[in-house]
């Protein structure tokens, strides 16, 4: 009690109740009373607001009449549903078979060192995520990745990081362009 | 004449986009009066993009591998001259070899139609099976899926029309038909193929599903990995809805039947019926204790009928075929042909379909094209972490589910892939149990800790930590998982451990005992060196290493400090082949 996670509970918590829940008014108003809709429910939250903020689940909880428990449960089952938000762009780098077998695990560990984050991390400019997957079925490109649903593959290292380096530049541009 | 474009995940990967953007400014600026068709995948990933041209008396010519530039050089030769561009043809009038060894029976319109367009797949035939079927009695619809022979070619290879049938005698007012596109299977793209190259076969498929059991309602539980077969199977509901082939009163009927799609969320326990009915619910995708099997007591407690994508993709055929035609392809026990993902180390990967029956060795040679850069083949993973691996002295086994089965693999969802010499038996061991272990759903107690205690032990032998008993351990554990797990995932989660252990034993004990990789894949396990005499000094590993631990002047032999070497393979891959100096270890 009282330690200093309780306070950081508390700073994220009020930072995620800025969350603006007027925004789910319409999927909620569609779904409402429809049995067995809560995982399409949180699949348009999560479209609106890029991820699953708590206050958000809750507001689902409370809207659809289920236990907040259940709503915890069912959005931290399935990988598709994020608790935390992510970069503007999610990079979805596929560890299936025959990307693994094609060396996925060096390109993973060549752009770890570019972006300095891990797996399941966002860089601190909250520009990228990176995010291991199990297939995208694109196997005979492998090894692959998907960046906000364009697949790029085979990759090599340095393929993977000039991708990523294309990124960083095109936002450069798109800054000075709106200036 | 009329261009044709493949414009599958895979082709859209390959760049073939911007081909068709080049092909559409060509016509512009030439003025041309051409048609431009998009269409799914024909299987040859390994040449994508891939551009069709279709002269006016159906001489098609496909060109792979087509960039902005090539697509220039064919319409200057080929468009304006009429002389084909030999160098980037693929395949013409006579198929490549690729191509001779198949049987299209579930792909028959994959390649060669426009997902998008319903006339398309009504012009070769689309829907006439379902009216078809109409004018038949549910049991002789049902008794024709029997003579076919067909099995569900999810997985499991259950009699399609015994689930059918199981489904019809259950009484009930409402039904449902689920047709199962989570093809969660790493390693396997066939239903992402289909649904994005032929949706409306499916949809055809579920219908006819749907009038013999006695369904009004279908619903496609899709990957949400899969947005472009999404899309595609949306605009098919639409238009066959505008048609009146899905709604009321199908082709003058009492018969209605009406689709829509659900979208999963990433489990890879949701392939289970049960756990995908669950998840339907908008549950967590747990399974449960059958029976009662959803054929009795199913989605909201009505019997329900689920079948995987290809599966229901043959249907249409065989009503149209006859069920005789499609039994007399394959084996006595596998009839049909099956949809194959080639991928891995294989020269041709993509999508093939065969008659069953047919040999491993056929496949991944004479279809698949051998092993990249001709190195050693050393086994195929089949069905998915639900398999195993089948080494080369089995390459003879016909592939059907029962010789499959005794191999120790699983024919499964139809996933092939290949590994070379370089492949490590137990790192792709512990590659699936990581993977398993993250999908399990934990409802088993001894799916959801001994796959976890399973990885544990095979993460330390990679890491060199193995001890003498770890084998012993490893199959005392795999056999418990097996007999105490519920469902079909913890079931079959030891059979990656359980083949290789069975074919390669030696990799594990040379791990364990000597602390060696023999395929030099495990990082803790291997060391690159530089030859003194080899190296020349140009300094191009030293340059690309990422951490910088290469060290030594200018034209004199480079060293390779081991304390901070991250292993990443970087200066084997570096130094020029005229040179060699690399070695690994």
């Amino acid at each position: 009690m009282g330690c200093c996670s309780e306070e950081k509970i508390k700073v994220e918590k009020e930072k995620q109740e800025k969350a603006d829940l007027s925004l789910l008014g319409e999927v909620l108003a569609e779904y409402k009373g429809q049995a067995g809709s809560l995982v399409t429910v949180l699949q348009k939250a999560q479209d609106l607001y890029g991820y699953l903020p708590t206050a958000v689940l809750r507001h689902i909880a409370k809207e659809l009449e289920v236990k907040a428990a259940k709503v915890y449960g069912v959005a931290t089952f399935y990988t598709q549903f994020r608790l935390k938000p992510v970069g503007k762009y999610v990079i979805l780098l596929c560890q299936g078979t025959a990307c693994h077998v094609n060396g996925s695990e060096r390109i993973e560990t060549a752009i770890c060192q570019e972006l300095k984050i891990k797996p399941g991390e966002t860089t601190p400019d909250g520009l990228i995520t990176l995010t291991n997957v199990a297939c995208l079925g694109c196997c005979s490109l492998a090894p692959v990745m998907m960046i906000n649903g364009q697949a790029y593959g085979p990759l090599t290292p340095d393929r993977a990081l000039d991708i990523i380096k294309d990124l960083y530049k095109q936002e450069k541009e798109l800054k000075e362009g709106g200036e | 004449m009329k261009i044709r474009i493949g414009l599958g995940s895979c082709g859209i990967a390959a760049g073939a986009k911007k081909v068709k953007q080049a092909v559409e400014q060509e016509i512009a600026a030439a003025g041309l009066d051409l048609t431009v068709q998009q269409t799914g995948c024909i299987g040859m990933c390994y040449n994508e993009p891939l551009l069709d041209i279709i002269e006016d008396n159906g001489k098609t010519y496909t060109y792979g591998h087509v960039t902005e530039q090539i697509v220039k050089t064919i319409f200057a030769e080929h468009l304006k001259n009429g002389r084909p561009v030999e160098k980037y043809l693929v395949a013409t009038e006579k198929p490549n070899d690729f191509l001779s060894g198949q049987v299209r029976v579930a792909l028959r319109n994959c390649g060669i139609i426009d997902p998008e367009q319903i006339d398309d797949y009504t012009d070769r035939g689309g829907y006439q099976a379902l009216k078809q079927a109409i004018s038949m009695s549910d049991l002789k619809v049902i008794e024709e899926i029997k003579i076919s022979g067909l099995r569900g070619r999810g997985g499991a290879g259950f009699p399609t029309w015994f689930k059918w049938n199981a489904a019809r005698q259950n009484k009930g007012d409402i039904k449902y038909i689920v047709c199962n596109a989570d093809e969660g299977d790493p390693g396997a793209f066939m239903d992402r193929s289909v649904l994005e190259g032929d949706p409306h076969s499916v949809l055809e498929g579920m219908a006819i599903a749907g009038y013999a059991i006695g369904a009004a309602e279908g619903i496609i539980y899709a990957r949400a990995e899969y947005p472009l077969a999404i899309h595609r199977v949306q605009i098919a509901i639409d238009q066959a809805r505008e048609k009146g082939y899905l709604g009321e009163h199908i082709f003058g009927s009492d018969f209605n039947f009406n689709i829509r799609i659900k979208q999963g969320a990433g489990a890879f326990v949701c392939g289970e019926e049960t756990a995908l009915i669950a998840s339907l619910e908008g549950e967590r995708g747990m399974p449960r204790l059958k029976p009662p099997f959803p054929a009795q007591y199913g989605y909201w407690g009505k019997p329900t009928n689920i079948n995987n994508v290809e599966t229901l993709a043959n249907v249409p055929w065989i009503i149209q075929q006859g069920g005789q035609a499609f039994a007399a392809m394959g084996t006595e026990k596998s009839k049909g042909t099956k949809v194959f993902a080639l991928a891995g180390k294989i020269k041709r990967g993509g999508l093939v379909e065969v008659p069953m029956g047919l040999s491993l060795k056929e496949v991944i040679y004479e279809i698949g094209g051998g092993i990249k850069q001709d190195k050693k083949f050393k086994a195929v993973q089949m069905g998915g972490p639900s398999g195993g691996c089948i080494p080369e002295q089995l390459l003879n086994t016909p592939v059907d589910y029962d010789s499959i089965m005794n191999t120790g693999a699983i024919m499964g969802s139809g996933g092939m892939v290949v590994m070379d010499e370089t492949t490590c038996m137990v790192d792709v061991a512990r590659f699936f149990l990581d993977f398993t272990q993250k999908e399990s759903c934990g409802k088993c107690v001894q799916c959801r800790l001994g796959t976890k205690r399973m990885l544990e032990i095979l993460e330390r032998i990679c890491q060199g930590q193995g001890q003498p008993g770890d084998i012993e351990l490893l199959e005392e554990i795999a056999l418990k998982v097996k007999e105490g797990s519920l469902c079909g995932l913890g079931q079959s989660a030891p059979n990656p451990v359980l083949t290789t252990l069975k074919y390669f034993k030696a990799e594990y004990e040379a791990h364990i005992n000597q602390k060696k990789c023999p395929a030099a894949q495990c990082k803790a396990l291997i060391t690159y060196r530089i030859d003194p005499d080899k190296c020349k000094g140009c300094g191009l590993c030293a340059k690309k290493c990422p951490v910088g631990c290469i060290g030594g002047d200018k034209k004199q032999p480079h060293v390779i400090h081991q304390d901070q070497c991250i292993k990443c393979g970087n200066c084997l891959e570096t130094c020029p082949p005229k040179f060699k100096a690399v070695t690994v270890e």
